[in-house]
């Protein structure tokens, strides 16, 4: 029988079986940050345990850390207790890979994994943080898991699953010019809703996803959690073992050419059935920005902001009500005339070097508008902010306008000190525009880097395609 | 997780209904990055005459003399016996770890709130629902008695008090085999140690990447 790439992946890790269909899935890697390892480690110290496969752990903190002035460390006490805290812990019981605070391969985890090839196919992925579905991108079994069950993988190598059903989501076609993978994973969730991929693992298709870099999807399988769905990945191709070849964690030699015979055959068969499948015509989709306080609140931005009066369903109508009201918007205001004030470039969802030169090129030789009172430019990781460097996007950043910051999560949660203010209204290129998200008050419309950039110039949202 | 089999421990009463998690852990000890270390602040609002603050030196602090587990009777109890509705709340797990770290290893009530029951079983505290008026007459002794203890049989299901009187007490069976065992969730898995070593030690000729 023909399989997806789901079954190929949960049935080449069943430790074990229940009758019921609860199994063991083995953990391959497992990727710890500051914020959700304090209790597990904890735990696994007063049990008397020891990690079951150090060398399965990579870790950097990430969530805490601040993204200027690191000579002066991390100010805020209870910030800095965490991440010595995660120090101390990887000190302790050791790891494959840990990038302390400050180090030049620290950054956000999920940004780290793959530009080190501790991601490899096939592999599953778990970490304490939602956005674990971004290594999907490379075939992986990758999602979130909560601190009591990092405690259990720490423990036992092991988590307690049941099998999903399965969605494709295939996009036919090819992208126009200024859409990018962010704009695709937005145009999604605008279709099937936040919650329209619960219960499901989510497999990305069709030749507007195979032509994506995968930086391109890894956003979109980053995403996939707004969906809904715990995980979204997308088959191995040529993309993807070309990106793998010579990182740092990836196999050398012999075990290379075994590895990518296996990582050949990480792709749902011909005649695999989904338990649901969605098409979207890739030249449908138009740059996105979204207007409301959930991903699917979501428009192109040469459209208007919409109406709840035109809405049937009741509760709908309520939520769209309470969303314009949260981010003082009227219904019927072209998206393009609203103004921002701040602009955020970053977050594991796109703060990746071809992010970076995304927006680069929008912003290259212009200047941010006089209203935007904040831009900022945060590189994922390290590396990325280096190799950036290298190409001297540095400078075009900073010549435009905008603080080129060190790496970390930054203003995507706001646990740091970038954030909002009450009422400010912020063009950001992360994944979550909820109530509060990048600080009290504070009101966020995601867009793709280029679309943030010709924001950030244009002082409102602008369609990226009048700039080119 | 600590086994739980047999308990000849030191009561302590805490004589209410409606003992909720707030009082059990407040809010502001949440904070922690520790799922330890919350057994100085429990019961915070009660046992101290100050208002407590995370990182405090809680030897420090002005202890409240009215309330009971401040009595130096009741020093070392491990036995908490109280009345209805004890846990009631908030959900937050912090209350069994707050309580255990402060050394109960056994609550004793006429009843409880669910998730704090559940809560309890995955920390290893054993909650025990005795009949009102069997609570009533225990409470009377322990106050009358000074090292007063109380001796749990968890496989015989049983709590004997010092004149012989022996009550017995329902437990779910899958619940007391972890307890008896000292499994978790975690404890649970490892049964199959050799099963996840095995897969392992396969996977290792398999797919030698994955263990660079
Ligand atoms: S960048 Fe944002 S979404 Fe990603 S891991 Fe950090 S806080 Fe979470």
């Amino acid at each position: 029988m023909p399989k997806t790439l789901y079954d190929k992946l949960w049935e080449n890790h069943v430790v074990h079986q229940e009758e019921d269909g609860t199994a063991l899935l083995y953990i391959d890697r497992h990727l710890v940050h500051e914020v959700t390892s304090p209790q597990a480690f904890e735990g696994l110290k007063l049990a008397g345990r020891k990690p079951w496969r150090v060398s399965s752990i990579v870790s950097t903190p990430d969530h805490n850390t601040p993204t200027d002035h690191w000579d002066e460390g991390i100010k805020d006490p209870i910030s800095r207790l965490q991440v010595e805290t995660l120090d101390a812990n990887i000190r302790e019981f050791g790891a494959l890979a840990y990038f302390p605070f400050k180090d030049a391969r620290m950054g956000i985890l999920h940004v780290v994994g793959p530009e080190n090839g501790a991601t490899l196919p096939g592999m599953t992925v778990v970490c304490g943080d939602s956005h674990t579905s971004t290594h999907g991108a490379f075939a992986c079994l990758a999602h979130g898991i909560g601190t009591s069950e990092v405690e259990h993988v720490l423990a036992t190598q092991c988590l307690v699953q049941k099998k999903s059903k399965t969605m494709l989501v295939a996009v036919e076609g090819q992208l126009g010019p200024g859409v990018t993978a962010k704009d695709v994973a937005l145009a999604i969730i605008g279709t099937i809703g936040t919650a329209g991929g619960t219960g499901y693992a989510i497999e990305f298709g069709g030749s507007a996803i195979r032509s994506l870099s995968m930086e391109g999807r890894m956003t979109l399988c980053n995403m996939a959690i707004e969906g809904g769905a715990r995980m979204g990945f997308v088959a191995v191709d040529d993309t993807t073992i070309e990106y793998l070849r010579d990182r740092p964690f990836s196999p050398k030699g012999d075990i290379w050419e075994q590895a990518v015979a296996y990582w050949r055959t990480l792709h749902s068969d011909a005649g695999a059935s989904f338990d649901r499948t969605v098409t979207l015509r890739a030249e449908d989709i138009r740059p996105q920005v979204t207007w409301g306080t959930s991903p699917e609140m979501v428009v192109p931005v040469d459209a208007v902001v919409p109406d709840p009066a035109r809405e049937n369903d009741p509760v709908k109508r309520e939520g769209m009500e309470r969303a314009l009201k949260y981010m003082g918007l009227q219904a019927n205001t072209p998206m393009t005339s609203i103004a921002i004030d701040k602009v955020f470039i970053g977050s594991c969802t796109n703060s990746r070097i071809e992010d970076l030169r995304e927006a680069a090129a929008v912003i290259q030789g212009k200047h941010i508008a006089p209203n935007v009172k904040l831009a900022l430019a945060v590189p994922g990781s390290g590396l990325v902010k280096r190799q950036a460097e290298a190409e001297g996007l540095d400078k075009i950043f900073i010549a435009a306008g905008f603080e080129w910051r060190e790496p970390g999560c930054s203003m995507c949660l706001a646990m740091n000190a970038d954030r909002l203010e009450p009422g400010e209204r912020c063009a950001s290129t992360s994944n979550r525009n909820f109530e509060g998200r990048q600080g009290a008050g504070g009101r966020t419309h995601l867009l793709s880097p280029a679309m943030a950039a010709a924001a950030a110039i244009a002082g409102h949202f602008a369609d990226v395609r009048d700039l080119r | 997780m600590e086994k739980f089999v047999q308990l000849d421990a030191l009561v302590a009463p805490l004589d209410r209904n409606n003992v909720d998690t707030d009082a059990i852990i407040p809010k502001q000890f949440l904070k922690s990055i520790k799922r330890s270390g919350f057994g100085p602040n429990a019961f915070d609002e009660w046992r101290y005459l100050d208002v407590g603050e995370p990182g405090q030196d809680c030897s420090q602090r002005p202890k409240n003399p009215d309330f009971v587990l401040n009595q130096p009777r009741y020093q070392g109890a491990e036995i908490l016996l109280t009345r209805a509705n004890f846990g009631c709340g908030s959900s937050r797990e912090h209350a069994p770890w707050a309580l255990l770290d402060y050394g109960f290893k056994a609550i004793i009530a006429e009843s409880f709130a669910d998730i704090f029951f559940n809560n309890c079983f995955k920390n290893g505290i054993l909650p025990i629902v005795l009949p009102a008026a069997e609570i009533a007459a225990i409470l009377q002794q322990v106050e009358a008695t000074p090292g007063y203890r109380l001796r749990v049989d968890l496989p015989a299901q049983t709590v004997t008090r010092p004149d012989g009187h022996a009550c017995t007490f329902e437990v779910d069976a899958f619940r007391k085999e972890c307890l008896i065992n000292g499994w978790d969730d975690i404890g649970l898995t490892l049964r199959h140690a050799e099963k996840i070593k095995a897969f392992e030690a396969n996977r290792r000729i398999q797919q030698p990447w994955l263990f660079a």
